[in-house]
């Protein structure tokens, strides 16, 4: 009888303050839906870290949605320490045309062939995980990327095929801080089954630390800069390349000034074979052209 | 035992208590049936821009709503980010340059109607909702008229109203201007289960 008397004076008041519920007015009503959103908890994928599949040179985290087309020009003029008669290096161009296609909205595949050195290059990207936002949050955007960099251009000495194969494997790590700031690293393992200048097979790790940021809607400024070991690079007497890009995204394009160390636009070229600095003015102005293409049909239009 | 000494309480008290509170809560819990909440978690609503040049169908699928037939208000509320649209670049434009949804991820309505509806029984009613509006942190004052149709226990109101982006500070470039209907339709669909 102890017992029951207990659950009584327990229960009841329990059950009568559940009865007498809060009479809803019309702003009360809106925030019980504010209570229950709360409640069911829904998380995000952070979209958009990046506008474009490339920061300058190197790749981003993105890859074109399902069934997108992103059509790509790169050219960079000559250096600005061609001097004069060359018209600081405006009289020089290479270029690199590339498509990028997305197989699933996290497969991406690409093609390209840049006029330096005559070099086809493809790759396979894959976004593994994505930065969330909401109930379940998650810090970062990882991609994964493998590029094959195969060079035809007819050197004065017999070289096989295979010798002018380059292969890359990246990890690419993104942050989206706010929607304005964006980071990035990546790090880079090259394998040259031939390097030119030492005529031998060469590994080259790198890492990439890069980012955008944003100072209007529409508007950005991109930075990145590789990074390779000194000994590596004192060895194979190259530099470390570092891009600076002015973003200008209108609907489906992106067009970008970019200024460079650099004179490729292809992991083997830009990390591998950069040989000038900025400090010596071999500084290469160019530009990127994005251009995107929906090519999956519409989504059955739902009347609701 | 301890009950025992601090409770004076006959049984036979006891047991009259209990039928009172019980009564109470039955009592109290029929009001609140009266009062015709109704909510659900998939109420949808979309916008749609038809020009020549481009036409943007973005749909909310996860829209949340909720009626009170007895004080006759009606609430609706959305995360923008919900919106999917058939080409993902228009959606991440849509978030990151138009409606900004990382600073306003919300739009919301509240609002109220004054003709009679019974929720409870089968039929059609036509309401003029007024309310407030709120998208991308700008909240407007609007009238809307609406259907409301019952039938064996469904109640699902719907509505077709045009909006203007500009109300509302949602800057669209002069660039796309011509790519983007100057009013866009909005059309609301919420079915609500009626419990019995």
């Amino acid at each position: 009888m102890d017992s029951k008397i207990l659950s009584m004076r327990l229960v009841l008041p329990l059950l009568l303050l559940m009865a007498v519920k809060p009479c809803f007015s019309q702003d009360s009503l809106l925030s019980m839906l504010e209570d229950s959103a709360k409640y069911g908890g829904t998380t995000f994928p952070v979209k958009g870290t990046f506008k474009a599949i490339h920061i300058v040179n190197a790749q981003t985290v993105e890859s074109p949605a399902k069934h997108d087309l992103n059509f790509i020009i790169m050219h960079r003029f000559g250096k600005l320490n061609d001097g004069a008669y060359n018209f600081f290096g405006l009289d020089n161009a290479s270029i690199r045309l590339g498509l990028d296609y997305g197989i699933t909205d996290r497969l991406g595949v690409g093609i390209g062939r840049s006029s330096l050195e005559k070099t086809f290059d493809g790759y396979l990207k894959y976004r593994l995980v994505d930065q969330t936002d909401g109930q379940k949050k998650f810090p970062v955007t990882i991609s994964v990327l493998g590029a094959l960099n195969h060079m035809t251009l007819r050197l004065d000495t017999f070289v096989s095929a295979k010798n002018k194969t380059t292969y890359v494997t990246q990890a690419l790590i993104a942050r989206k801080f706010s929607s304005a700031l964006s980071l990035q690293v990546s790090p880079t393992f090259i394998h040259f089954n031939r390097y030119p200048a030492t005529r031998t097979s060469e590994d080259i790790f790198a890492t990439m630390v890069g980012g955008r940021l944003k100072f209007t809607k529409r508007m950005a400024v991109t930075a990145e800069y590789h990074y390779i070991p000194s000994g590596k690079r004192d060895d194979l007497n190259i530099k470390n390349s570092l891009s600076l890009g002015f973003d200008i995204e209108t609907g489906g394009h992106v067009f970008q000034l970019v200024f460079t160390n650099s004179g490729g636009m292809i992991e083997s070229q830009y990390i591998g074979k950069t040989t000038g600095t900025w400090g010596d003015g071999d500084i290469f102005f160019g530009f990127n052209i994005t251009r995107n293409f929906s090519l999956g049909k519409d989504k059955k239009k739902k009347e609701w | 035992m301890v009950f025992r000494t601090t409770n004076p309480l006959s049984q036979q008290k006891r047991y009259t208590m209990k039928k009172i509170f019980l009564s109470l809560i039955v009592v109290t819990n029929y009001a609140i049936a009266q009062s015709q909440i109704l909510m659900t978690k998939n109420a949808t609503i979309s916008f749609h821009s038809h020009t020549f040049l481009e036409n943007i169908d973005a749909v909310n699928n996860n829209v949340m709503a909720v009626i009170d037939g007895a004080k006759k208000n009606i609430a609706f509320s959305l995360l923008m980010k919900q919106f999917d649209f058939p080409r993902k670049l228009m959606q991440t434009h849509f978030n990151e340059n138009y409606v900004e949804s990382d600073k306003y991820p919300k739009a919301t309505f509240s609002g109220s109607y004054t003709e009679n509806a019974d929720l409870t029984k089968d039929g059609s009613y036509t309401l003029n909702v007024s309310g407030k509006l709120t998208i991308h942190g700008v909240t407007k004052q609007v009238q809307i008229p609406a259907t409301l149709n019952v039938k064996s226990g469904s109640v699902t109101g719907t509505t077709t109203f045009k909006l203007n982006p500009a109300d509302y500070n949602i800057d669209i470039p002069f660039i796309v201007r011509d790519k983007i209907e100057k009013e866009n339709t909005v059309k609301v669909k919420a079915e609500w289960i009626q419990k019995y």
